[in-house]
């Protein structure tokens, strides 16, 4: 696998939306055509070689080119947007929409994400070492087909809405989460919570699963306790109490079951 | 002789009153009364006749103080500001009509800016929500002349929306509820005791930020289906008679306000509630309306929406539009410095902004379109006074339930004033000019 080196060397005024920069616009690229590649700060669009310097040499596809960001990207929106394979690593903070609809290949920020990382998100693998912010593996707003598949895992907490219209793929929070998770979700997907998490937890949650391993601090009054359960998860085996629900949300059946959104608790 | 106006719009809030009456001067130059209208809405006509209001724009000074300039300098100003800037922030709209709103938006889409209405701190979340679910609603005359469960949820019309309750909702005798107040049953929803709910034949008083908790349950109620014993503060009891008391009526309304929309859960408030009314249709036939504030904030929602299919943050930096609250709404924009020039019309940041935002503003090249001295307009860099829309000049407005009215022209404004509209036409044409687009 190449890799290709960006050195961030200017500050932009602004933001800069850096829509370009996935493996699948590097790959087979040369570094100049690289640095010409386009981006924008506002309604301004300037090179890429004006902000970056760049170093290395691309792969030939997608999947043989690595990029690292070498320094802050923390005024960079939209790194890895729709990037189908390869692998991008950020050594500091970035801004927003990291691997937003992501289709395959792997990000791995070292420091903390903004707002709607994994927005979209169909495939592939997004690494958080630090915090992730709000919206966290969402839908785009409007839309009512979120997070449908690949893996999410962030060392630190996440924001509110996390999963926001979900329908499959699993995200892991080493940390606490905020207000709203798996709202609307539906389908499959799968949200594991290690830290404590506050509240409004699977509100209008139509399939899916959650699992909290600390406290919840107010439970929705619509999910309902059905057992204890016995469970293996991220590689923790304990006790887990299910609650199902959302009861007030409309439930499909499935060989004559009622399919409900799943909480474990742990005990 | 003194003249009497009839037929008024009152250009104050989402109710937009019709039936205002100004009596003037003999010359017609002068409001001298106001009748039918609130306290609020007499104070807006009364306030246009002050002896020291701005007549001409004014210019921030390097010491701070303001220098009096021609409008012709403002124009050439702001042009220039939007010419410069990557991405300036045009703020505001909702005090305005219909045609100012769009000229300003041609010159948003001519400079790459990001158009952001007063709802980024109102109602936008119900937008969100209305967007994510969709929104059955109705007129409020279907509501005058139908409606016999009336639900206030975490709004306060008696102060904020005067008029709204004795036109529309609780008091009117309409068509197939001849006997007004006591056909209806009033729910009020509310964390403290106010004017609205010391009206309500049920009032729930709810812990703070636990709305969505409580629609929730109210849903899980309909059907009768387990809660445990309190949701929210209420016992359950009250809430599976609060769903009967919903399901038994032949037409309810659900008005919601600033109590859901800009606590705790925002925009799923609002999904929520509109889940309720849906599901509700179930047993009767409900409503639901958003309490809007400025008379034309939801003019302004509509005009953006049939030019660019979002109700507000509309970013047009990249010559589409986008949108997306939490990024492309002005106190995210401020708060992070994602925009280098601030235009503000019809509206009032620096007062209702957080102070992180307002400071920004300071800083920024930034111009108050405002016909009052307001926070806002001490702050930025130029202000432009305006004619009085709804006084000194008419224009299309919209009322909360989305029908648009047209308002009147009362008064001539001061001699050489220039309105929203023609300040903003003359801006747009320098803009061209400047661009070589003309």
């Amino acid at each position: 696998m190449n890799t290709v080196t960006l050195t961030p060397k200017a500050k932009p005024d602004l933001y800069l939306e850096v829509d370009n920069i996935t493996p699948d616009r590097f790959a087979g690229k040369t570094n100049e055509e690289i640095a010409a590649l386009h981006l924008y700060e506002g309604s301004t669009q300037h090179a890429l070689g004006k902000f970056f310097d760049v170093a290395g040499s691309s792969g030939p596809t997608a999947a043989e080119t690595k990029i690292v960001i070498k320094g802050d990207a923390s005024r960079l929106k939209y790194i890895g947007m729709k990037m189908t394979a390869g692998e991008i690593v950020i050594e500091g903070n970035a801004d927003m929409y990291v691997g937003a609809w992501m289709r395959g290949g792997k990000i791995q920020a070292k420091g903390n994400v903004e707002a709607f990382a994994g927005t979209g998100m169909k495939g592939g693998e997004i690494q958080i070492d630090g915090n992730a912010g709000n919206y966290l593996g969402s839908a785009y707003r409007g839309d009512w087909r979120g997070m449908a598949g690949g893996t999410i895992r962030v060392k630190g907490n996440a924001g509110s809405d996390t999963g926001y219209f979900m329908n499959g793929g699993t995200i892991i929070i080493g940390g606490n989460v905020d207000v709203h998770v798996a709202t609307h979700a539906e389908g499959n997907g799968k949200i594991i919570i290690k830290g404590n998490a506050k509240s409004k937890v699977g509100g209008q949650m139509v399939g899916g699963e959650i699992y909290i391993f600390g406290d919840l601090e107010v439970p929705m009054p619509t999910f309902e306790y059905r057992k204890d359960v016995e469970l293996e998860v991220d590689g923790t085996k304990a006790k887990f109490a299910l609650f199902e629900g959302d009861t007030a949300e409309r439930h499909p059946k499935r060989k004559g079951e009622t399919i409900y959104g799943k909480i474990y608790m742990k005990y | 002789m003194t003249k009497t106006v009839t037929d008024v719009i009152c250009p104050f809030c989402g109710t937009l009153c019709d039936d205002i009456e100004v009596v003037l001067s003999d010359d017609g130059k002068k409001i001298l009364e106001v009748m039918n209208a609130c306290a609020i809405g007499n104070e807006k006509f009364h306030h246009s006749q002050a002896a020291d209001r701005p007549k001409r724009p004014r210019m921030q000074q390097p010491d701070g103080s303001y220098k009096e300039v021609s409008y012709d300098e403002a124009i050439e100003y702001t042009a220039q500001m939007f010419v410069k800037a990557k991405k300036p922030l045009m703020y505001g709209w909702s005090s305005t009509n219909c045609e100012a709103q769009s000229v300003g938006h041609e010159i948003g889409e001519l400079c790459g800016a990001v158009v952001d209405n007063t709802a980024t701190v109102c109602h936008g979340p119900s937008l969100i929500a209305i967007q994510d679910v969709g929104i059955p609603s109705c007129t409020l005359g279907e509501i005058k002349n139908r409606a016999d469960r009336i639900i206030y949820w975490g709004c306060n019309p008696a102060h904020a929306h005067p008029r709204h309750m004795s036109r529309y909702s609780i008091f009117p005798r309409g068509f197939f509820t001849g006997k007004g107040q006591q056909s209806r049953k009033v729910i009020v929803v509310d964390p403290r005791p106010t004017d609205t709910s010391n009206m309500a034949d049920y009032y729930y008083q709810v812990e703070q930020g636990r709305d969505y908790e409580l629609l929730q349950a109210f849903r899980t109620a309909l059907h009768g289906h387990w809660l445990p014993d309190m949701v929210a503060g209420i016992p359950k009891e009250k809430i599976y008679e609060g769903a009967e008391v919903m399901k038994s009526g032949r037409f309810g309304i659900i008005f919601f306000g600033m109590g859901v929309t800009q606590t705790l859960s925002k925009n799923h408030n609002i999904d929520a509630a509109i889940m309720l009314t849906k599901d509700l249709n179930e047993f009767s036939k409900f409503s639901i309306m958003p309490m809007r504030g400025h008379y034309n904030v939801t003019g302004s929602g509509e005009v953006l929406g049939w030019q660019f299919g979002f109700a507000y943050g509309v970013d047009l930096s990249r010559g589409f539009a986008r949108y997306n609250p939490g990024e492309t709404t002005s106190n995210d924009l401020l708060r992070r410095g994602e925009v280098d020039a601030v235009f503000v019309i019809a509206s009032d940041p620096g007062a209702h902004f957080p102070i992180s935002s307002v400071k920004k503003i300071a800083k920024l090249p930034s111009v108050a379109v405002d016909p009052h001295f307001t926070p806002t307009t001490e702050i930025c860099k130029l202000h432009v006074p305006v004619a009085f829309v709804g006084i000194e000049c008419g224009g299309n407005a919209y009322r909360m339930d989305n029908v648009p009215i047209d308002t009147r022209k009362v008064v001539d404004p001061p001699e050489g004033m220039l309105t929203d509209e023609q300040f903003l036409e003359k801006v747009l044409h320098r803009v061209k000019e400047i661009k070589g687009a003309a």
